[in-house]
């Protein structure tokens, strides 16, 4: 037929800074196109040439495993070029700034920026300086908005919903940027949020986010459909703040054991966003058990971020005029119009 | 300023059409070799699914279907103001040496024939690709052509070729549109 595919009309932005400003359409957006995505991955040639000649820089200000390698091998299989940039070894050890950096590196001819800082904003504060797509990947304590997207997804595709769940994020919510994103995720999707932990870790003035505040999970685990197991982040924990007294005792009260799976239900998800600690948030058998979608999280993580890299790449040539086109279903380009079938 | 619409054809000769197309598919096919049809989203799938029911009554074996995406393989999608919606492509059987038939509604330029091939190589290497279309139209961008088709159109430009199929728009019919607003042949899109 002579005419192009639908459009994804839910998607209109350049960067991907935090769940905060989606709406439920634009989570939805990406979710579903991930899910076209993970075919992809399944697949004995795992690449398709979507992001051609694209070029895909990862700024990491902090370190990481698992994300960095989740979006270079996520850019790889749409076929863009990645370059890795950690700032240990680099120019900013002699001085250079944060933006001029960024500035530098957008020089080389990227297109998108990953960008993961301990300082919250710092996504947001590029994305005003430099004309590439920004990514957050992680911005102190405040949004990981990938994470978010990719726990929906992993809980989407084990219960078949997100709305009317109850989702339990237990741990170090105070320092968790997962757990800003997630409360917010789920609000968007009609999930309810309870978030458990020591009063320490789990301030009361995080209420207004829209979550349930909860101190004892015993109390709390019967009416959870999913678990969302946070790390403690040590490294986040600044000398001389001691959140509770020993590793055994948070276990002993919040970590998910063989013994709280029995008191919960049948069918409870458990989710936890890694590095996991092995004994503290959660026992072996637990992250390893038949309950546990762990592993589900790290790939559904590459389709999610498949689908970022190419919602936003999509936006690098802006039409001005593309949304009363849309309105009148004329596509701006002849070329479009002119192929085919 | 005038938008005319022209049916080619209606259910009955789009039944007669893939008639001819499903006996040419079963004629020009091999017992022994594995026959699958692959048809190209949205329409082609559709397409594909109505003749595998017939070509499998003919050779009396099943004739799996799979559909292909062209989206991520499109060779203009930078071109677009927002980036298509993904409908993923589902290939439910082993491309590898299977014998396989393209179907889609409308072969033009022969873009989106390319790109299908393309995207079903990285699958695998079939024995061979063969291309089934409703229609023929020009004028050709890449030297492909359709091993079998119903109609053919001619080149002109100004005078674009729809088909509308029952499972997508409601209605089995092949439609010219005549649209002096748009000489070029710049269409707006139909809303299904």
């Amino acid at each position: 037929m002579n005419l192009a595919p639908a459009s994804t009309k839910a998607w209109h932005r350049k960067h991907l800074l935090g769940i905060e400003e989606l709406t439920r359409d634009e989570c939805a957006a990406i979710l579903d196109t991930a899910d076209s995505f993970s075919e992809i991955s399944r697949r004995s040639r795992k690449k398709v040439p979507a992001l051609q000649g694209r070029v895909v820089f990862n700024l990491f200000f902090e370190n990481s495993t698992r994300t960095r390698t989740s979006f270079s091998l996520a850019a790889k299989r749409l076929s863009a070029d990645t370059q890795d940039f950690s700032a240990a070894t680099s120019s900013l050890s002699k001085g250079e700034s944060f933006i001029d950096t960024a500035k530098n590196i957008e020089a080389m001819g990227a297109d998108v920026l990953v960008v993961r800082h301990s300082t919250p904003g710092a996504p947001h504060l590029l994305a005003q300086h430099v004309k590439a797509s920004i990514i957050n990947a992680g911005d102190g304590a405040h949004e990981h908005p990938t994470q978010a997207l990719l726990d929906l997804l992993t809980i989407r595709r084990a219960k078949g919903k997100i709305e009317g769940l109850t989702v339990g994020l237990v741990g170090d919510i105070a320092h968790s940027r997962v757990a800003r994103s997630n409360i917010h995720a789920l609000n968007k999707f009609g999930a309810h949020v309870i978030i458990c932990g020591p009063p320490t870790l789990v301030p009361r003035s995080m209420e207004p986010l829209g979550c349930e505040v909860a101190h004892h999970l015993d109390d709390v685990l019967p009416r959870l459909d999913v678990v969302n197991a946070l790390r403690i982040q040590f490294e986040r924990i600044h000398k001389g703040f001691i959140p509770f007294p020993s590793v055994s005792e948070y276990l002993h009260f919040y970590g998910m054991t063989i013994e709280r799976m029995r008191a919960a239900k049948p069918d409870l998800l458990i989710l936890a966003p890694g590095p996991i600690n092995r004994g503290v948030e959660l026992t072996p058998e637990v992250a390893d058990g038949p309950n546990s979608a762990i592993l589900d999280q790290v790939t559904n993580g590459l389709a999610v971020r498949m689908a970022v890299l190419y919602l936003l790449s999509g936006r690098t040539h802006p039409h001005p005029h593309e949304h009363d086109d849309h309105a009148s279903g004329i596509k701006p380009r002849q070329r479009s119009e002119r192929r085919a079938e | 300023m005038s938008r005319t619409e022209t049916r080619l054809c209606d259910a009955e000769g789009m039944n007669k059409i893939l008639d001819q197309i499903a006996e040419r598919i079963a004629s020009t096919t091999k017992p022994e070799s594995r026959l699958r049809l692959i048809g190209i989203r949205t329409r082609g799938v559709s397409l594909a699914r109505r003749l595998a029911e017939r070509v499998q009554v003919k050779i009396d074996k099943a004739v799996p279907v799979g559909a292909v995406d062209i989206t991520l393989y499109r060779d203009d999608l930078s071109a677009f103001p927002h980036w298509p919606v993904l409908f993923g492509t589902e290939i439910p059987f082993e491309v590898e040496g299977a014998d396989l038939f393209l179907v889609d509604d409308v072969v033009f330029t022969g873009r989106t024939v390319r790109a299908a091939i393309n995207a079903i190589c990285d699958l695998g290497r079939p024995a061979r690709i063969r291309l089934a279309a409703l229609v023929n139209r020009g004028p050709r961008e890449l030297p492909i052509v359709p091993d079998i088709f119903g109609l053919d159109v001619g080149e002109d430009l100004s005078r674009p070729v729809f088909v509308r199929l029952s499972e997508v728009d409601g209605v089995d019919e092949i439609i010219q549109v005549d649209d002096t607003a748009h000489p070029d042949g710049i269409v707006p899109r139909p809303r299904s």
